[in-house]
């Protein structure tokens, strides 16, 4: 086995272990490590503030959303007020007006039934002329008699009379 | 050993682990040549170091291929050590982020035809684990001073079982090292050794080499699994052996 037999060669190597070992160690403690390590560190830096960034960014918004919600709230409220304010305003209005309107109608009302009262009383005045008239003609036809004015008139309301 | 390696086969499946010397170098009469082992050794750090400062070159925000593997290796050894160790282990994170790499991909690296696994190498592996062993000794010296010899007694012991019960937490100490090195060593040389065998028999066997190049293909993604693993283990140990110096306990 070279291992165990070419013992000559065991200086050499460990020589050049502790050479390129050396070089290698001191190299990447002194250069390379640290470079890395910033590298790592400045990224973990940088990601730290970007996640703080975004951390206020949605307080941020949040806070947007809050103050949008509240004058939403309060135009809605205001809303309500006016709505429930023009309601009471539109019913006052619509109570008068039928107030108004109410009244109008009764004093129609009223002024036709005098009209129609006149003019029952008038028809019933002229039915009893009439009714006179034909009762004088009738009594000519019948009996061939003139019969006075005066006495046709008192039997026609003696009929009406009885007839109610 | 002998007997395999002149076995009568053309190519053993050992000789993928021999040290060829590429540029001989002798220093006072030791002989620390580059070698295949190290040229391994220096892809591997050229690789790490390409991924870790290229990769992040841009210091992108948003991360592209390359600057997000590299981002996913430094979490995955931080989350290891802070699962292990906690905040504290901080300070060594340089330390186990170099150690797991270098192994990950020198492992990795090894998978590569025709390429060579410096990790097989006892040497390799006991070098390194005797680097976390002292390093961790000392840590826990410094840090507790006298009071670290208190690690070697296990809480809620009775007082007439220390006799047998030091020698065997210093003996478990003081193998933590051969541990860690036999572990990645002897997993590598086997995963190594056995995909070379299989793929000798393919060739072997004619049309039926087809079963064993099937299992090549299987054993290889094993391995790749193995390769993750070991420097994961590694790692982990480490920390392990870290947060014990730290907190004896």
């Amino acid at each position: 086995m070279p291992q165990l037999e070419q013992i000559h060669t065991y200086l050499g190597q460990i020589f050049w272990l502790f050479v390129t070992f050396g070089l290698l160690y001191i190299v990447l403690w002194k250069a390379a490590l640290p470079r890395v390590s910033t590298i790592l560190q400045e990224r973990q830096e940088r990601i730290d503030e970007d996640l703080r960034k975004a951390e206020e960014f949605k307080q941020e918004a949040d806070d947007a959303i809050a103050a949008y919600e509240k004058l939403v709230a309060e135009a809605r409220s205001q809303a309500q007020t006016v709505i429930r304010e023009t309601n009471v305003a539109l019913a006052a209005d619509a109570a008068a007006r039928q107030d108004a309107l109410t009244v109008r109608i009764k004093a129609d009302v009223a002024e036709a039934e005098a009209r129609i009262d006149k003019a029952r009383t008038e028809a019933l005045a002229n039915i009893q002329t009439v009714a006179v008239e034909v009762a004088q003609a009738a009594t000519i036809r019948l009996i061939g008699k003139d019969i006075p004015t005066d006495n046709a008139e008192a039997a026609v309301a003696a009929a009406m009379r009885e007839r109610g | 050993m002998a007997t395999e390696k002149h076995g009568g086969e053309q190519h053993s499946p050992l000789e993928q682990f021999e040290i060829k010397e590429l540029v001989p170098i002798e220093i006072a009469g030791n002989n620390i040549s580059f070698s295949n082992s190290a040229l391994m050794m220096v892809i591997t750090i050229t690789l790490i170091l390409m991924l870790m400062i290229l990769g992040t070159r841009k210091r992108a925000m948003i991360p592209g291929r390359w600057q997000a593997l590299a981002e996913l290796c430094y979490e995955f050894v931080a989350n290891l050590i802070r699962d292990t160790v906690g905040n504290e282990g901080r300070k060594y994170f340089p330390f186990i982020f170099a150690l797991f790499m270098f192994i990950l991909i020198g492992n990795m690296l090894g998978m590569v035809p025709y390429s060579f696994t410096f990790t097989s190498h006892i040497a390799v592996t006991f070098a390194m684990a005797m680097v976390v062993f002292t390093g961790v000794t000392i840590l826990g010296f410094a840090k507790h001073g006298i009071r670290f010899f208190t690690f070697f007694v296990p809480p809620g012991v009775p007082i007439w079982m220390w006799p047998l019960m030091i020698p065997i937490e210093i003996i478990s100490y003081l193998s933590r090292p051969v541990s860690l090195a036999m572990r990645l060593f002897a997993n590598m040389l086997a995963g190594h050794t056995l995909l070379k065998v299989f793929a000798g028999f393919v060739p072997a066997l004619g049309a039926a080499g087809i079963l064993p190049l099937a299992f090549v293909g299987a054993l290889t993604g094993l391995e790749l699994l193995i390769a993750f693993l070991q420097a994961y283990v590694f790692a982990i140990l480490t920390c392990l052996y870290i947060d014990d110096a730290l907190h004896l306990h």
